[in-house]
């Protein structure tokens, strides 16, 4: 089956200046924005549970800014990043989160549902590789319409042990349609090592269909993004299915309160993984020694994302929740 | 079997299916089928036999034996501008695509805040009595009715079928539609050539009477109206109520008929254990209870799995004789 070899080239021929300083950005509003979710969990301002996506920036951020606004994702648990890097607004997300009315979904979604039909986002999925068909119908609709939207699914490697998967990329393939798997492989499903869940090779099972696979350095906004803009324009142009395994890692514990992690991996591990192979400092390394850049620009982005962050969780925790009548408001359309 | 009341055209349920598929194809280019053998083979039941000479088979789409992956890719298909109408084969598979039915099509439009719908329809059917043993013949729609975000319509004539079918097809929210398979090609009744639709969620009276209310769903309203029959030979006039959707449910029409006739025994196919029939007889016991000369009694199906000898297999559902036999002692006529 025929691979497309993820580039490594350090050319930034398709990739320009600006380009890579607004990805870097996305990834570090990504970032500060799972910093302030764990805090207020940890300050207990936050209902429930979040899975941060700290770690894995470059990932949603390469993908989506291969997307226009019109393309579909679908997300899961670990969310979000996809839907801020799709144009989610931080605002509207901390209000979701916070179970306020001002969310996207009126707080009845919360961290693991956000959808926002105006960004292409159909939505988080709670359950495991449970988007991976709606992904796929969001294809078909394309197809059979005409439009020329392409869906990406992203998904983490645990959900290579759901049968839906499978399924999924089988039509996908049958019938051509415009959509890209793409598995985030941060080595853990939960709190269990993929080798202990997942046989064989993960690119290969995508490959037993027919479906272009390719691998790429997930810490690497750069090879994740040039490979994007690759698979993106194929499938735009009816040449069907892809399946993109991103290699990355997940800093923090299968969602924030999974604090006690030794007993699944060593801290040495995360600490490798934090100092030798952050996305962010990858990509402002690259760009500083290319001389594209230096610290006081990072610093302005920064600074300017911070303070965005702040406003807008100001803005969430002083939202009002929804008023009592909106519980039975919308089950049914 | 046919219904009473009619007048002109009887074509048989089956056929008022297909007629009410073809029109909606017809209508709206966004509506497309999707399941397993349903283009040349029409169905293994043979229902939709034709439809792709007509539609073609992009719209009469076979998918490979993956019920939950073509029922989620309805899923995600309703909500970009499709109007999928999946077909599972035996409603004994409704376990495999449980997740993106009970997860995904009923819960997204809520988890959305209202933003995302999902307007398709999963047609699926139901029903013993054909030899097919534990895994081909059970009537699974209490599952679905158990789940807030979806409709369920269980049709008992080719008139309710049609005019039901179309309005669930219209719908924009994820309708299960579960088909008696039994009654496909043995249940002829009037179905009128002009267009029509009928209301999800309205119940209909089947027969009218005063002494007894028999609440009876898809093919136990056959029963129903067949131990009404031998009812009156005993000088018991009996009501049969047929609510024609589970949800949402007309009360009011069910409440209503208890209320004229102080009594209710509630029949379906369903197995009997914390099934239809309960939610129906708790609906009469909380709203006509002061009006009950006699307790809401139940018939389901047996709480077995379905056997495969007919002799067994016919011990398990309802039957006419039944139902008489507990409407005469209802009544104190014993």
């Amino acid at each position: 089956m025929a691979q497309v070899k993820a580039k490594k080239s350090e050319s930034t021929s398709n990739i320009d200046r600006e380009q890579l300083l607004h990805m870097y950005e996305q990834m570090f509003k990504i970032r500060a924005f799972e910093e302030q979710v764990n805090e207020l969990y940890q300050s207990a301002k936050m209902p429930g549970l979040a899975h941060l996506y700290i770690g894995e920036e470059a990932i949603a951020v390469g993908m989506c800014e291969a997307l226009t606004k019109e393309d579909y994702i679908t997300s899961t648990h670990r969310g979000h990043g996809h839907c801020l890097a799709k144009g989610a607004s931080i605002d509207k997300m901390f209000a979701e989160l916070l179970g306020k009315d001002a969310g996207y979904c009126h707080g009845k979604g919360g961290s693991m549902h956000i959808a926002d039909q105006d960004t292409g986002n159909l939505g988080a999925n709670a359950i495991v590789g449970g988007s991976s068909a709606i992904a796929t119908g969001a294809a078909f609709s394309s197809k059979r319409l005409g439009n020329g939207r392409v869906a990406v699914c992203f998904f983490g490697e645990g959900a290579l042990g759901q049968g839906l998967v499978y399924e999924s990329m089988n039509m996908a393939q049958l019938w051509k349609l415009p959509v890209i798997y793409v598995c985030e492989n941060n080595l853990y499903n939960e709190y269990t090592h993929h080798s202990e869940s997942t046989a064989g090779s993960m690119k290969a099972r995508a490959e037993a269909f027919g479906i272009m696979a390719v691998e790429v350095d997930g810490q690497n906004v750069r090879e994740v993004h040039e490979t994007a803009i690759k698979l993106v324009e194929r499938a735009r142009k009816g040449e069907g299915p892809a399946f993109m395994l991103c290699n990355t890692y997940r800093y923090h514990g299968h969602h924030v309160g999974d604090i006690a992690r030794e007993y699944y991996r060593p801290k040495e591990e995360e600490l490798k993984w934090k100092n030798d192979n952050d996305p962010l400092k990858n990509l402002s390394s690259w760009l500083t020694e290319n001389g594209l850049a230096d610290a006081g620009i990072f610093e302005q982005i920064e600074s300017a994302v911070s303070k965005e962050v702040e406003e807008a969780v100001t803005f969430a925790l002083n939202a009002p929740f929804p008023a009592p009548e909106e519980v039975t408001k919308h089950v049914y359309a | 079997m046919s219904m009473p009341n009619t007048n002109g055209r009887e074509i048989f349920f089956g056929d008022a299916i297909k007629e009410a598929l073809a029109e909606e194809l017809r209508r709206d280019p966004t509506v497309f089928m999707l399941g397993e053998d349903i283009a040349e083979a029409g169905t293994t039941f043979k229902v939709l036999n034709g439809l792709v000479d007509e539609f073609g088979k992009d719209r009469i789409l076979d998918t490979p034996i993956s019920e939950p992956g073509f029922t989620g890719l309805a899923v995600g298909a309703a909500m970009t501008g499709l109007r999928p109408v999946v077909d599972i084969m035996f409603g004994d598979f409704s376990g495999l695509i449980m997740d993106q039915v009970a997860n995904q099509a009923a819960k997204i439009h809520y988890m959305s805040g209202g933003k995302l719908k999902v307007p398709m329809v999963l047609r699926t059917t139901m029903g013993a009595g054909r030899r097919s043993a534990a895994q081909h013949s059970q009537s699974l729609h209490a599952w679905y009715s158990h789940i807030p975000g979806l409709k369920v319509v269980v049709p008992a004539t080719p008139y309710d079928a049609k005019g039901l079918m179309k309005s669930a097809i219209r719908d924009d929210n994820p309708v299960v539609i579960l088909e008696d398979k039994m009654m496909y090609k043995t249940v002829k009744g009037y179905v009128p050539e002009e267009e029509y639709v009928i209301p999800i969620g309205v119940a209909d009276v089947k027969r009218e009477g005063s002494d007894i209310t028999l609440i009876a769903t898809s093919s136990m309203v056959y029963v129903a109206l067949d131990a009404a029959k031998m009812l009156e030979e005993v000088g018991i006039n009996a009501e049969v109520v047929d609510p024609r959707t589970l949800v949402p449910l007309d009360k009011q029409t069910l409440v209503e008929s208890v209320k004229k006739t102080s009594r209710a025994i509630v029949i379906d196919e369903g197995y009997e254990q914390y099934g239809v029939t309960a939610e129906l007889a708790s609906v009469i016991a909380d709203e006509a209870f002061y009006y009950l000369d006699a307790p809401v009694k139940r018939m389901g199906a047996m709480n077995v799995p379905i056997p495969f000898s007919p002799a067994l297999e016919d011990l398990t559902i309802p039957n006419a004789k039944g139902v008489f036999e507990m409407a005469k002692s209802l009544c104190n006529k014993l």
